[in-house]
């Protein structure tokens, strides 16, 4: 049972082959069987999970027929859940308990989904590793040893590991396709705007969107159908009309333009993941596409510009974090300085202080033009590249991630090494542009990924490519040993 | 290092995080690695460019000033750490 994807599991609700209440109890254990090796679960929410399943019951009985009814899934815990615990990993907010539900939270449940618990991640959704969460990492089913990715960590690998069949992430700088990647899924990471922010807590505001993780294309299709939407809440969502995902996945890729960016395919991409990636883009010219060399000049310059941007926002959306209305508070503070310091500086870990201290920097009187103008400056330089480049292809090809999934501790004392395995994924976030990474292969064992990178509001056609890419290939269906 | 303990420290007052005696060189030496990483920027020419804070180049939306949303105190101040008649209460701040 736990083998199925959104779309199986649909059709078997509605064929009353079981019950919304019978999968949801198979997942239970399952997660119940696996979880404590792994540790993709801040919070298993089974009372909550078993009442929204009766629920859906109730509705199939009735009639209803909509592809997400009585269908299983988990959050990233970074999204707020009324009255369950929403810790985005940290210490901070250990003891938070959301008053309210984040749109894309009341979105499944309206949709019909039965929340199954809450998904670790990288602290804050800083990291690529899943490794500075407060509840200890995530592990890659695919190899105990290593990383599942980050931010998104627990995300991937609950799905990848057939714990839930589908699960929401955030992608701010890559934290939905490179742990798709590492772990063997299907990540989809929207154009800025596309999916509400609000109830999502903040990282990076300019760069933060919500996305989902599942096995296949065609699921991904089916849950960007319920996240999408404008939202009066969300001040930057936009107001543009919502594509259907789920039934132009059939159309033919002939005469598709991809482009593949040399800079992505320069000797420093390593050979391994090299040839994964040529065999798809191979499959890809099977199917009818065409393919050809494009530039995306400034693109090398996107880590730096990220790391400016990114922090200097975070150190803004994370000075809410103070003691004083929600969240950690230090003990016998003996002054507010005191009680501000010492509850930040006891609350948050290493990787995040390290982040709100540059942003600090960049932003400080002196620095302001020097650090955050002009790398605002170089953002808009590498997204008129994207601009340029698909006035020319419909879509580009890349590989998401540098390398396979690196073993537990190997970069934690080198932030910059772990900095440094965005560097594929990041470039899409400055854009705003979309991006969906999906299962082309295998390097010793451990799964490799390509993204597909589209323009703005192009989901329709990335979904569209990656499920005829599915359709016959089947990275996508395999299993880490031990999870079948 | 381009970053300097005296640097960190000023950093650690602005943001209000405390930073322990023994970690202040590593964050020192941590961020000193980001901020070289971040000099390739110096190298491009941007003069004539216009800074990019939103991806389509959004401004705020505006909407009507009538009152949407609803007193709901209790609820959100029934987490916060130390509350008294509707006050959030904190070390006293004027002697």
């Amino acid at each position: 049972m736990y083998n199925k994807t959104i779309a199986e599991i649909s059709a078997g609700l509605q064929k009353r082959d079981f019950s919304s209440e019978e999968i949801t109890q198979a997942y239970l254990s399952r997660i119940k069987q696996h979880d404590e090796q792994l540790n993709c679960f801040i919070s298993i929410t089974e009372e909550f999970a078993l009442a929204a399943a009766k629920n859906a019951d109730q509705r199939l009985a009735k009639g209803e027929s909509g592809g997400l009814i009585g269908v299983p899934i988990a959050h990233k815990d970074i999204f707020c859940t009324r009255d369950v615990k929403t810790s985005c990993a940290s210490k901070m907010l250990d003891n938070f308990y959301a008053p309210y539900d984040a749109t894309v939270v009341e979105q499944m449940n309206q949709a019909g989904c039965v929340m199954l618990g809450k998904l670790n991640m990288d602290e804050f959704a800083m990291g690529s590793s899943n490794e500075t969460s407060f509840y200890g990492p995530v592990r890659n089913p695919w190899d105990q040893g290593c990383v599942p990715g980050g931010s998104s960590g627990g995300s991937a690998a609950a799905v990848s590991a057939r714990l839930i069949p589908a699960a929401t992430g955030t992608d701010t700088g890559g934290s939905i396709r490179q742990p798709a990647a590492f772990c063997g899924v299907t990540g989809l990471k929207p154009t800025y705007g596309r999916v509400s922010r609000y109830g999502m807590i903040a990282f990076a505001s300019s760069l933060d969107q919500g996305g989902p993780l599942t096995r296949t294309a065609q699921d991904a299709a089916i849950m960007l159908q319920a996240m999408a939407g404008f939202d009066t809440r969300d001040s930057t969502s936009v107001d543009h009309p919502v594509d259907d995902y789920v039934s132009t996945l059939n159309r033919s890729l002939d005469g598709l333009k991809i482009g593949l960016p040399k800079e992505y395919f320069d000797d420093r991409l390593d050979t391994d993941i090299r040839r994964c990636v040529d065999e798809a883009i191979h499959e890809f010219t099977k199917l009818g596409a065409h393919v050809r060399e494009v530039s995306l000049p400034n693109i090398n310059l996107s880590v730096p510009v990220y790391y400016v941007v990114a922090s200097a926002e975070c150190s803004a959306n994370l000075s809410r974090f103070d003691g004083v209305r929600y969240g950690y508070r230090c003990e016998n503070p003996f002054d507010l300085d005191d009680l501000y310091s010492r509850s930040r500086g006891e609350a948050f870990g290493a990787e995040v202080k390290r982040r709100i201290l540059m942003g600090t920097y960049a932003l400080s009187t002196g620095y302001y033009d020097a650090y955050y103008l002009k790398a605002q400056k170089v953002r808009r330089l590498i997204s008129e590249d994207f601009r340029q480049v698909f006035a020319d292809v419909d879509i580009l090809a890349a590989p998401t991630a540098p390398s396979t999934a690196f073993p537990i501790g190997a970069k934690t004392n080198d932030p910059i090494s772990m900095y440094l395995s965005d560097i594929y994924t990041i470039a899409v976030n400055l854009a705003g542009i979309p991006a969906v990474s999906l299962p082309v292969g295998c390097v010793n064992n451990k799964p490799v990924g390509m993204q597909l990178i589209g323009n703005f509001f192009s989901e329709e056609r990335l979904l569209n490519a990656a499920h005829q890419y599915q359709s016959v290939t089947d990275w996508h269906m395999r299993l880490p040993q031990g999870f079948e | 290092m381009s970053l300097s303990i005296d640097d960190v420290e000023k950093m650690s007052k602005l943001a209000r995080i405390e930073i322990r005696e023994s970690d202040i060189n590593g964050y020192a030496r941590d961020l000193s690695g980001i901020l070289d990483l971040v000099d390739q920027l110096n190298a491009t020419e941007t003069t004539k460019i216009k800074p990019m804070a939103h991806p389509l180049d959004q401004t705020q939306r505006l909407r009507s000033d009538i009152v949407t949303e609803e007193d709901q105190r209790e609820l959100f101040q029934s987490q916060a750490p130390q509350v008294e008649s509707g006050l959030y209460l904190v070390p006293k701040v004027i002697e």
